[in-house]
């Protein structure tokens, strides 16, 4: 089967990328139909699915073939979706058992992956024994895999022969003198391979295989992770090629080092991106391709809902103890697959219905929560529909509404809000500058590190705020907002946006272009 | 003739697929968890492979020895992190 390539020479700026018009989630702008089916109802991908469906990683896979210079192997991979956690390692036989008894209490767990803690195809027997028994006694449960791509090549074959749902690339760059910064060696046929002869290796192993899964009609996803100073204006570069190339998503995350991580970054005091680099760059890519916004870089063990944590109740010796009778497992599984299925699809009838008619209008209105996200294109230049200006606004949201305490976030939901509607942009942690007393630097308080770790939002949504923090904001030049509790996500960032603009508080300002 | 790994370790597994004499095994309690190189079999790859494979696949510095006791994979061989950077920060941390 062919793979359309996703979207045509994109405009640089301005104008309306390929094929996204009229999409119905702004996260699948410039995806093909075909594409867009195969990924709306997973919870990876899908910012509508990720509220209804779950998954979970095993870690089966503990060797690794090359060294990144933001991991330590004396730990897990602190990038590469398995942020600095010590997972239990398991057989096929376990992770098979783990994954039936999670499968089975959480009937929305849709997706099973195999992310590490090494590199699963630098485990091969392990990775593909996992995947073989789950294929033959789980057939509702999609399999994917993450991978660094320097065995990639060798396994397509197999990989397509078990049915996997889509592979992840770790793609930081395509051009060798780069890559010498961020990988010191890999293991090359029986040899340590150092510097930059490593990295071009790596990089030609990772377009072949990209190139490869493509051509046999396998979702590919690339993840870059985002280096200061070292990749960051080249990740354009790779977001083009990529795209060119047929992965459906780019999705650009942070790197996080830290000197404690005892990695090479770490150490050398490689500093990681701040929230407004993050999103300039997946600005900047998102003209050229899909980009991913709300990835958490959940943990490689992790099970549940993204960004919802139930590991603690699936380990080992729990599940050894489980009787697990998939078959009647499955049956349920199958009747709440439809029953979102259902809802979603309403929701989406729903979204296209709202945005059929023409144009969107200035200061227009729109009821329908979930469908303002929707609307419009993304890169509609505000002065073409409206002066006003696009505003970031944080979220303190649980399920599609504004429903959590600001002082409980442990994560916000950024959005922009423009005319044409809320858009979700992606999020920030609350701790995301405190990774535990050591790291904290003096007399920074945690509520210091959350309002850093919001700037550039002039909004906070939330349920409700205490006092200090409340001024604390203010201070900071960010409005706290609590009017809006346990109101659908996009309706509140919208109907905020509306009083901004009725305040006259949202001309068009030189100095904050970006948002603009 | 043969190689050593000792109890930094970190029990990747990566090299024990790799030994072409199935010198490598995860060692029984209470050494667990790591592994260890049966010393009758490791032939230090001679004769199959110009470089002994688990020394080129290994990731920790100092977790392979010779029969000297001399580290395969000196302290910033693998990470390129130069030692005394690395004893300045282990030593920033320790003091906080
Ligand atoms: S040196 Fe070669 S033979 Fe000896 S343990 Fe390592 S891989 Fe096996
Ligand atoms: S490769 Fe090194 S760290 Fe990994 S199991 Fe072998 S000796 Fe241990």
């Amino acid at each position: 089967m062919e793979l359309p390539v996703i979207a045509q020479e994109a405009p640089k700026a301005g104008g309306c990328s390929a094929g996204s018009c009229g999409s119905s989630a702004t996260q699948m702008n410039g995806m093909s139909d075909e594409i867009r089916v195969r990924v709306q109802d997973h919870p990876c991908y899908s910012e509508d699915a990720h509220h209804y469906f779950a998954r979970m990683h095993v870690a089966v896979a503990p060797a690794c073939n090359i060294q990144c210079h933001y991991c330590n192997r004396k730990y897990d991979c602190a990038n590469e979706s398995r942020p600095g956690v010590v997972s239990e390692l398991l057989t096929p036989d376990q992770a098979v058992k783990k994954t039936l008894a999670v499968a089975a209490t959480i009937p929305q767990m849709t997706v099973l992956g195999i992310a590490g803690p090494g590199d699963p195809l630098a485990n091969p027997e392990r990775t593909f024994e996992t995947f073989r028994q789950l294929a033959a006694k789980a057939p509702d449960i999609k399999l994917c895999v993450s991978t660094n791509g320097l065995a990639l090549p060798d396994h397509v074959e197999e990989l397509a022969k078990h049915n996997i749902d889509h592979v992840t690339i770790t793609i930081n760059c395509v051009d060798p003198d780069v890559g010498a910064k961020i990988y010191p060696w890999i293991f090359w046929k029986n040899k340590r391979i150092h510097g930059r002869e490593a990295a071009a290796i790596l990089i030609e192993r990772q377009q072949q295989g990209l190139e490869m899964l493509v051509a046999k009609g396998i979702l590919v996803k690339v993840n870059s992770v985002l280096i200061p100073g070292v990749n960051d204006e080249h990740l354009k570069e790779v977001s083009k090629i990529v795209k060119a190339k047929g992965a459906f998503l780019h999705n650009v995350m942070p790197l996080i080092a830290e000197a404690g991580h005892g990695t090479f970054y770490g150490i050398m005091g490689q500093r990681s991106p701040n929230p407004a680099e993050l999103k300039n760059l997946q600005d900047a890519c998102e003209g050229d391709m899909n980009m991913m916004r709300h990835c958490r870089q959940c943990r490689a063990d992790a099970v549940g809902l993204l960004g919802e944590d139930r590991g603690d109740e699936f380990t080992m010796d729990k599940i050894e103890a489980m009787e697990i009778d998939y078959e009647a497992a499955m049956a349920v599984r199958a009747e709440l697959r439809a029953k979102v299925t259902a809802e979603l699809d309403a929701k989406r009838q729903k979204a296209k219905a709202a945005h059929a008619p023409a144009a969107p209008q200035v200061v227009q209105f729109m009821p329908h929560p979930q469908k303002l996200a929707l609307a419009g294109p993304r890169s509609g230049i505000p002065g073409r529909q409206s002066p006003a200006r696009r505003v970031l606004m944080a979220v303190a949201g649980k399920g599609g509404l504004v429903a959590v305490h600001f002082g409980h976030a442990k994560e916000f939901l950024v959005y922009e809000a423009s005319a044409a509607g809320a858009k979700f942009v992606g999020h920030r942690k609350a701790e995301q500058y405190c990774a535990g007393d050591e790291t904290c630097g003096d007399g920074e308080s945690v509520l210091d590190r959350t309002i850093k770790a919001l700037d550039g939002c002039e909004v906070v949504l939330c349920s409700k705020i205490g006092f200090e923090p409340w001024g604390n904001l203010e201070a900071a030049g960010i409005a706290p907002n609590g009017e809006h509790a346990m109101e659908p996500i996009e309706e509140a960032v919208m109907a905020v946006w509306h009083e901004m603009l009725a305040a006259g508080k949202l001309e068009p300002k030189p100095s904050t272009a970006k948002c603009a | 003739m043969a190689l050593e790994i000792i109890e930094s370790c970190v029990n990747c597994w990566a090299c024990a697929p790799l030994c072409p004499n199935q010198a490598i095994y995860e060692a029984a309690p209470p050494h667990f968890p790591h592994f260890l190189i049966d010393a009758d079999k490791c032939t230090e790859c001679v004769g199959d492979f110009a470089d002994a494979q688990c020394v080129a696949i290994c990731p920790i510095e100092g977790a392979i020895l010779d029969e000297l006791g001399v580290e395969m994979n000196p302290p910033g061989s693998l990470t390129g992190i130069p030692p005394e950077r690395w004893a300045a920060a282990q030593a920033e941390i320790a003091a906080r």
